[in-house]
């Protein structure tokens, strides 16, 4: 498999699983408002899993959907960070911020690439990130507001902050730090990242619920 | 044999499947249709990625080209070649008489929330007294917005 194609894979799977993850608070989360932010998210991040998979199906003769779903759970490309279960709210918005200020480095990144179908599916996407940045950073503003609120924040950080090193290769990792400590005004630990490629267990599960409706028919329903 | 015009004609006829009111043209996801015998070629650029109003799309221009006779050839781009700056000035029109607040031109920079928290005009009185109550809506390019002055909640199409 070509470096390209390894890198569109682990973008997708990164959109695939947090579109999940965040639609998993449809329904239950705190509030109205939030109910349809993440749930709307959801829905963005899962349709630029699809453009990306398929790219990376054009180069590997097959399609999206078998990319999403026919593969086996250790065949993932996600990083941990996309991977955690964490139905907390203060985890959930620190999750979302981390992930949403690393793909937006990582999308810097891409958009200025020689390779101009990446470049420029980078540049759609990021255009649509846009909203979902700003909808973190309004959260940022609301939970650092008070001393309640920043002690959440900053726990949870610093639960995720391993985790959310490994959504970038070397290169891009100081990007993040220095972003991330400018935004919360500290230091964060000086951790090893979590890698790409050792899954969380959670990721197995959330595969086993994914899939289902499709190995439920694997001579290929039509919907 | 069918002609471009006919088939600009035909796909001008698709209402958007989510918000009815705008056609597929108005809309500007349609980027150029070219025949070769017998084949209509459409270049076709999606709005939101997410959008489940895609796939509908796509099946209904297939539809309408075959009623013509041709023998369709969608081709979906995978870029940044649509913006909410493509929509025509009559869809604009015809959004806002359905109670939507027309997209804003796309900022030359990176767009802030502060710019989308005030001074947009509400579809149902004038009034510019509104603001942003959720940056996110039913569909992935609505957000929702309040009107101080009438009381009326309403959708504004995101900039993209």
């Amino acid at each position: 498999m070509s470096d390209r194609t390894e890198l569109l894979l682990s973008l997708a799977d990164d959109e695939l699983i947090l579109g999940w993850r965040n639609s998993e608070w449809t329904g239950i989360a705190p509030f109205l408002e939030e109910d349809v932010a993440f749930s709307s998210i959801a829905q963005n991040e899962i349709g630029h899993a699809r453009a990306l998979y398929e790219l990376a199906a054009r180069e590997l003769g097959t399609t999206a959907d078998e990319l999403a779903f026919d593969r086996e759970p250790e065949e993932y490309r996600s990083a941990p960070l996309v991977e955690l279960r964490r139905l907390e709210w203060a985890r959930t918005i620190a999750r979302h911020w981390l992930y949403e200020t690393a793909d937006e480095i990582r999308l810097e990144a891409l958009k200025a690439s020689a390779d101009s179908e990446l470049a420029g599916l980078a540049a759609k996407i990021d255009r649509e990130e846009a909203y979902h940045r700003m909808h973190a950073e309004m959260w940022i503003d609301r939970l650092l507001a008070t001393d309640e609120g920043r002690a959440r924040l900053d726990e949870a950080v610093d639960e995720l902050w391993p985790y959310a090193l490994g959504v970038l290769n070397d290169e891009l990792r100081p990007g993040l730090r220095a972003r991330a400590e400018a935004r919360l005004g500290r230091a964060l630990p000086d951790v090893e990242a979590v890698p790409r490629g050792v899954h969380e267990a959670e990721l197995a599960e959330l595969w086993e619920e994914m899939t289902s409706v499709r190995r439920s028919a694997p001579a290929g329903a039509r919907w | 044999m069918v002609t471009v015009d006919q088939v600009w004609e035909a796909l001008a006829e698709i209402p958007d499947p989510e918000i009815p009111v705008i056609s597929l043209v108005d809309l500007g996801v349609v980027k150029g249709v070219t025949i070769d015998d017998g084949t209509v070629h459409v270049d076709f650029t999606p709005t939101f990625m997410g959008c489940p109003a895609l796939d509908t799309m796509r099946s209904a221009m297939e539809s309408k080209i075959a009623e013509l006779g041709g023998n369709p050839d969608i081709h979906v781009r995978l870029d940044d070649s649509w913006s909410t700056d493509d929509i025509t000035a009559e869809g604009r029109e015809k959004l806002r008489t359905a109670g939507f607040a027309p997209p804003t031109p796309r900022p030359a920079g990176r767009m802030e929330l502060v710019q989308l928290q005030h001074g947009f005009r509400c579809p149902y009185c004038g009034s510019t007294n509104t603001r942003l109550e959720n940056l996110f809506g039913p569909t992935p390019c609505r957000s929702i917005r309040y009107c101080d002055d009438c009381r009326q909640p309403f959708e504004q199409f995101k900039t993209l």
